[in-house]
Order: structure tokens, then sequence, then C-alpha cells
């Protein structure tokens, strides 16, 4: 108690000098707050718009089909793999969740086929992506049902709508020059290479701000696609969508289980990939990201750092008679450095605090009410990202960077504090 | 007024001031070795800030000219020249009559390297597989200096005149497609009267583009075969010009527009308006950056600068009651900070020289190759030390250090001497 408030009083000596590293203390954790909160957001904006679009979290493929991915490298039954898999992962959610039963589902599973087509309008031909979707289970795992500007997307039940009916982006709409009700004509080769040829009717367009999804993406109805493609009851992926990304590893894993646990009919040649897997590129971008601003993180700590050892190592040096006092009257070196560590941890302890509220404040606002910078729109569609940024509020972003601060604070009052060792207290005591 | 600043040049110009300057300018240099622990932390303190303003800038020029140039080379190029309606609706019908006498002779004059392109999507099949491409008609000589396509071969060769009758596709194309070279792969496109046209091509050469997307994205064949292919004469989907900088582009553009007023002529930062943002954002945020890094920096000047100031009060309140003028005590603080800014700046260029000149080389980021292609980097880094930002870096620390210190500095020349020198 004695050596807190001797501390705290010697804070206080020259409190200009005290306020001025405190301050650069409190600039630093507010950016490093306000930073890796706004990069923490964006990433998961990033992950979550560039997952739910479309791809899920986790899908089953056939081996190698991510690489190259080709008509023939189909799953056969892939209604069957779906509800199997599905079965599984609710037996392990069950299993468990035994006490809460009820729980609903955590996760959203459906099955696609896809294949290459020529869709010709009357006065255009383009070569796209062609889905097939299942209308039921499709508005659960991806966002463009959701996204239709004109038309509707399939309707459940309606089997005739379903089957002559084709859902395109608006980018192909527009190049296709057709709108709601146009007849396409859709023309492919099946997988057993017969001709896939169909006239469908354009039921519905989504506008998913992508450019090349809303370009070269068609979707039509599983069955209908299972059968122009002579699939029978083929598909090529089965898609997992988590309720929250932070349940994606755990069903990742699961669904690793049911593969190994040989439930799988037929023993096909099946994958399960992850996110990452699905978009290598997002998580390498992020990496990348994420190391050149903590190269920047750093030389700001550094930088704070050397201002803690400037301030700490004067208030050692103008002090030194009066240490060469004190440890005549018998106090060790040791516990005169352990004072200086004190009052440098009360001190750090003071940014951390200050930090930590003005970041918290700032970034609550901005978790709430977003904030956008101009002239950023195209770099942020280019990710996914719309361009108003909500930095994330977690106690990694909130308090990762002051307490790196903390810490290299303590560290760089070690110097000042190990020079007490040097001190004889005769010299010190005549020293000016 | 006009008196005091008469008196002002007299005493510059007088052997007095020299020799005022000369002793302040010592005893700055004195004070600052007073302490020679505080002042070496400051100097690290400086050099790292300054090393990392600008190492860090040259890291992000490096990569984002990279993108820049490997984008110009992808088929954005400098300047391009499209129909009107073309880059919303790239068909065949939206190409254009080749470029006018009068462009020619300017593009030649001015030694602007340019080329024409037919660019239509198409569906290119194997015996196995059907996928959607852009089919480029090109100009084999042209495309040498415009892309980087003819140096990307990796087996075969690539086309050899406009009317070559080969076809060359990408590694991952001809691996999805199950074909290789020599082997026969069929084009449909649509031609103007919307009637599909297609024809057979042996696959001559197979290129390897950085960002494996590219290399299932586009297939070439001679501009002649093309536009035959396509029964559309002499007419092309764009022109492209390169000059000899990305950043120079206005000059030619604004004639281009000129002399083709009635076609779509635009620079890349308008073609590919992610690139030409990267730019500003770029700018802008090389400057946000060397300025935080100062004000981390400023705290720790000013209060060394207090600090420095405050422990000899009593020598300046006895060189005042000596008679020595305020305005030298000033010019002496400023000074001291004057030298060790200085210090700090010469050590911070010298690391940043020393950390630069090991990596000109480029440093190897291929671990995260698949990220770097979704920014549109290439997956090496080359540092581009720009000398306008070691000047913007090394400018804005000496004006905004100087400026930070005026406020200390002023304090130290008012003193009261009387009371000064009975400050404890």
């Amino acid at each position: 108690m004695l050596e807190l408030r001797l501390a705290w009083r010697n804070v206080w000596r020259h409190p200009r000098r005290t306020w001025l590293t405190v301050a650069a203390m409190v600039f630093c954790n507010v950016l490093l707050v306000f930073l890796i909160a706004l990069q923490l957001g964006n990433y998961q904006m990033m992950i979550d718009n560039t997952l739910q679009a479309f791809s899920g979290h986790i899908q089953i493929q056939k081996a190698g089909y991510q690489d190259e991915p080709s008509l023939r490298k189909s799953i056969d039954n892939i209604r069957d793999v779906e509800s199997s898999l599905n079965d599984y992962l609710i037996n392990q959610q069950s299993a468990s969740n035994a006490n809460t039963p009820s729980s609903s589902p955590r996760y959203h599973i459906s099955s696609r086929a896809m294949g290459f087509a020529l869709l010709s309008s009357e006065e255009r031909s383009y070569g796209v992506q062609v889905i097939g979707v299942n209308p039921d289970e499709e508005p659960s795992v991806s966002t463009l049902p959701g996204l239709i500007v004109e038309g509707s997307f399939f309707e459940s039940g309606q089997l005739e709508n379903n089957r002559k009916g084709i859902v395109v982006g608006k980018v192909l709409a527009n190049n296709l020059r057709v709108n709601i009700g146009d007849s396409i004509t859709l023309l492919g080769s099946g997988r057993d290479g017969t001709m896939a040829a169909d006239v469908l009717v354009v039921v519905g367009i989504f506008e998913s701000g992508m450019v090349d999804m809303d370009r070269s993406l068609a979707q039509i109805s599983l069955s209908h696609f299972q059968e122009l493609f002579s699939m029978a009851e083929g598909g090529h992926v089965v898609v997992i969508k988590a309720n929250e990304f932070s349940q994606a590893e755990g069903l990742y894993q699961a669904a690793l289980q049911w593969l190994n646990a040989s439930t799988v009919p037929d023993g096909q040649d099946l994958t399960v990939l992850n996110w990452d897997a699905l978009h290598p590129g997002l998580k390498q971008a992020i990496q990348a990201d994420m190391g050149s601003a903590i190269f920047m993180y750093a030389v700001l700590v550094v930088l704070v750092a050397f201002s803690v050892m400037n301030t700490q190592l004067m208030s050692v040096l103008e002090r030194t008679r009066e240490f060469g006092v004190v440890m005549s009257l018998g106090l060790r070196a040791g516990q005169l450095a352990r004072l200086v560590l004190l009052e440098t941890s009360l001190m750090a302890g003071l940014g951390l605090v200050l930090g930590v509220i003005g970041g918290g404040i700032l970034v609550g606002y901005l978790n709430v009410n977003g904030f956008s910078i101009s002239g950023m729109e195209e770099m942020a569609s280019r990710f996914n990202m719309s361009p108003v940024m909500y930095p994330q509020i977690s106690f990694i972003s909130i308090f990762s960077g002051p307490l790196v601060i903390f810490i290299c604070s303590l560290l760089a009052a070690v110097y000042p504090a190990l020079r007490l060792h040097f001190l004889r207290p005769i010299e010190a005591m005549r020293a000016v | 007024m006009r008196m005091e600043s008469a008196n002002e040049i007299d005493s510059l110009q007088s052997p007095r001031s020299v020799s005022n300057l000369r002793i302040v300018a010592t005893l700055a240099w004195r004070y600052l070795w007073r302490n020679y622990r505080r002042t070496l932390i400051m100097l690290a303190a400086i050099s790292i800030g300054v090393w990392a303003m600008i190492f860090m800038t040259a890291l992000t020029r490096g990569m984002v000219d990279e993108m820049i140039e490997s984008s110009v080379k992808t088929f954005i190029g400098h300047v391009q020249i499209h129909h009107p309606q073309y880059r919303s609706d790239p068909s065949v019908n939206n190409s254009m009559a080749p470029p006018s006498q009068q462009l020619r002779d300017y593009l030649d004059q001015s030694e602007l390297n340019w080329g024409m392109r037919l660019r239509v999507p198409a569906v290119i099949s194997s015996e196995r597989e059907s996928l959607g491409v852009f089919l480029m008609g090109v100009e084999p000589d042209k495309e040498l200096q415009l892309s980087k396509i003819s140096n990307q071969i990796n087996v075969g060769r690539f086309l050899e005149s406009i009317d070559d009758r080969g076809i060359v596709i990408g590694a991952k194309l001809a691996r999805r497609l199950d074909t290789e070279l020599g082997k026969r792969v069929v084009i449909m496109t649509q031609d103007p009267d919307n009637n599909i046209a297609d024809k057979g091509f042996r696959i001559v050469g197979i290129y390897h583009a950085e960002i494996a997307s590219q290399e299932e994205q586009f297939v070439f064949v001679g501009l002649e075969t093309a536009q035959t292919l396509l029964g559309i004469g002499e007419k092309v989907s764009e022109i492209e010009v390169q000059g000899s900088n990305f950043r120079n582009v206005d000059g030619f553009y604004q004639v281009i527009k000129e002399l083709v007023p009635n076609e779509e002529v635009l620079p890349w930062t308008e073609s590919d308006p992610y690139l030409g943002s990267m730019l500003d954002v770029m700018d802008g945020s090389i400057y946000i950056y060397i300025v935080v890094i100062f004000l981390v920096l400023s705290f720790g000047l000013v209060n060394t600068l207090v600090m420095a100031v405050f422990e000899r009060v009593r020598e300046i309140g006895l060189m005042l009651a000596l008679g020595m003028r305020g305005r030298l005590i000033m010019q002496q603080v400023l000074l001291e900070i004057l030298f060790l800014l200085l210090l700090g700046l010469c050590l911070g260029n010298l690391l940043v020289w020393a950390t630069v000149w090991p990596i000109r080389d480029g440093i190897d980021v291929s671990v995260v190759a698949e990220g770097m292609a979704m920014m549109g980097g290439g997956s090496t880094i080359y540092p581009a030390v720009y000398i306008s930002d070691v000047l913007v870096a090394n400018g804005v620390v000496i004006v905004l250090g100087l400026l930070a210190a005026i406020l200390p500095a002023y304090r130290a020349s008012h003193y009261d001497p009387v009371r000064a020198l009975n400050k404890t």
C-alpha cells in the first residue's frame, strides 16, 4: 500500500511529462482499437457476404471437382447423400444437446448440380454456368433467391412453373435482352454426351451486386437439370450453410466424421471442403492484409515504448540523489526497481483504461451507425463488401491493442529499472 | 515594424549575428549530448519512425505499381477505344470500324504502342466438355508489346500472323476441356445476324497466366481469322493504346478523344475503376500513415524537449539575466530539436537503404498468392522507393517536428529571469 502511494505520487511528479506519455498511449490505443475492430469487422463482412451469397460454409463434392469442375464428376443419388449427412448432423446435434432437444438446427443444407450451357435469346447468345437448385431448400442456403429484383424465385409446389422456369442474373438478362416471361433456348451437352436442349421461360432476375455472378449464373430446378443433362439422380455439390460463422468449424468436423463413418451410400469418392478451401483467395487476402497491418501496429507500439522508456529513464535519472539516500537507509536496488515498474504500470494502466474507454466509445458508436469512406466503393465491391463499414466489438478487437501496448510499456521500463542495480549510494547522493 | 525588420536584416548580415548563431549552435549541440541516453532513445525512435514511413510506403507503392502494370498488360492498356455500347453489351454487333488514317498517324508519330482486338463471348468445346470463354482475335506482333500473353506460352507457340489458323488456350482451360496441344476444339459464337458461327481450330499453343482464372477466360486466334469467322469485314471490338508510364496517360488520352469523337475512349482508371480507386486510396492512405506515425513520434519529441528545457530553467534564467535575448534562447532550443531531427532522419534514411537494398529483387509472398491475386497483385512484392515519398516523409518530420517544438521553445524564451533563477 505504501509502495502504491509512493508510486502514484512519483507518477505525478511532472504532470506534463506524465500526461504527454499517457497521451501517446491513449492516442495509440484508440487508434489500435479502431483499426483492429474495423479490420475484424471487415473480414467478417467479407467472409459472410461471400459465403452466404452462394457457396455456403461447407460443401461435399466429388474429389477433384473443386479444382477442375466437370459435369462427369458428379455424386450419384445426391438427395440420399444429402439426407444421410443431414441425419448424421441432426443425431450429433441432439446427442450434444441432450437437455435441450427442441433446439432448432444450426445449419441449412441443400443440393445442387452445376453445368455449362449456351443460353440464347432471340438476339443474343452467351455461355453461362447453369445451376440446378432445389426450389424448396435453396433460399435457406443462398442469398440469391432473396435478391430477386424482377419476377420471383421458383415457388415450391408449382411443378410446371419450376420445370420450365429459369432464373438469371441482372447483367445476363440485360446482355441477353430478356425480361420476365421471355423464352431462352438452353443448349448444352449432357453427362452421357447427348444433346441437352430446351426452351425455358425467364421467371426471375436476381441482382447480387457481384458482377461476375450477375453476369454468368442461371438457375433452373434440380429435377429439370437432372433430366436435361442426363444426370439420373445425380448432382455435384451438397451445400451446408451454418447459421453462425462460429459454428462452421464444428459442422465441418462433424461432416468429416460422417464421411469417415462409412455411412455414405455407395462409398463414393467424396471430399468435405471447408470455406477456406472453397475460397482460398479469401483467407489469403485476409492473411496478406493482416500481415501488413501487424507491421504498422508493431511500429506504433515500438514508438510508444520508446516514449515510455524515455520518460522512465528521465524519472530515474533525476532521482539519483533521492535513490542514493533511500538506498543508504537500507532499501535494496530490487525494491526500487519494483517501484519504478509499479510507476510504469500505473502510467500504462491509466493509458490502457483511457484508451479502452475512448476506443470503445468510438467503436461502439461506429458499430451502430457504420461509416464509409468516399472513393472506397469500388474496392469494397471487389471483396463483396458493402461500402458502409461496421467495426466489430469483441474482447479481442477492444483489448488486444491496448494490452500489447501495456506489456510493451512495462518491457520498456525494464532498462531504466535495471540501471538502479548499478547505483552506488555514496556516489548517487553526491550526484547533481 | 519596418524599423525592426530593417534591423533584423542588418543584424543578420553583421559579423556579430554570425558569431551569435555559431555560439547558439554550439550550445544547442552540447545541450543535445548533455543527457546522451535520452538523445539516443529519441534518435532511435525518430529513425525507426522515418524508416517505417518510407519502408512501408515503398512496399505499398511497389505492390500497387505491380498490380496496375500487370492489369495494364492484361488487356486493359492505358487507353482503350470501344463502341459506346460495347462495355455493357460485349456483343459482335457493338464492334466498330478500324482506326482512321488520322488516328493511325497520330499513334505512330507519338511512339505509342497500340493494337486492335476482336473480343467476343464464345463457347469452346472439346470432345468432352463445353465452356464459356472470351474469343480474342489479336494481331500477334502487336500483342508482343501490349500484353504478356506471347511470353507466357508454356507448350507450343503463340500465333504467328493475323490469319494464323491455330488457337492458343490457357493451361487450366486445356485441363478442364480434357484436351492438349495439337488437338482440335470447336469455337461457337454469334455473328451479327444472330446466327451461330462455328469453326474448328487446332491448338497450337498453351499459355500459363499468373492468375489462374485468366487461363480459363481468354482464348486467342488471329484477328483476321476471327473477322472472317464472324463475317464482319475489317471491324474490331477494341483499340488499345499504351504509353510509357501509367501515370502519364492524360496527354494522349485527350488527343485520342478528340480524334475519335463517336466512340467511347477510356483511360485505364475508368476501364477498371477498382484499379483507379486503388491508386487514389493508396496515395491518401500513405499520407495518413506518415502523419499517424509522426503524431505518435511527436508526443515523445515534445516530451523530451519539455524535459530538456525544464531541467535547465535556472541556466536559462542566468543567461537571460546576463542579457542574452529571448530570441536567441528560442533559436537555441529550436536548433537543438533540429539537430536531433536531422540526425534521426539521416539514420532513418540509412536504415531504409540498408533494408530495401537486400530485398530489391522482391519479397516472395507466394504463400498468400491467391489472396494477392484477389486483390489484383502478384506473388512477389518489389519495393519501390519514390523520391517524392522520401521527401514527404522527411519534410513532414522536420516541419511538423519544428512546429511541435515552437511552444516549449517560446516558453523557454519568455521566462522571467528572476523567477527562473530562483527555481529549485
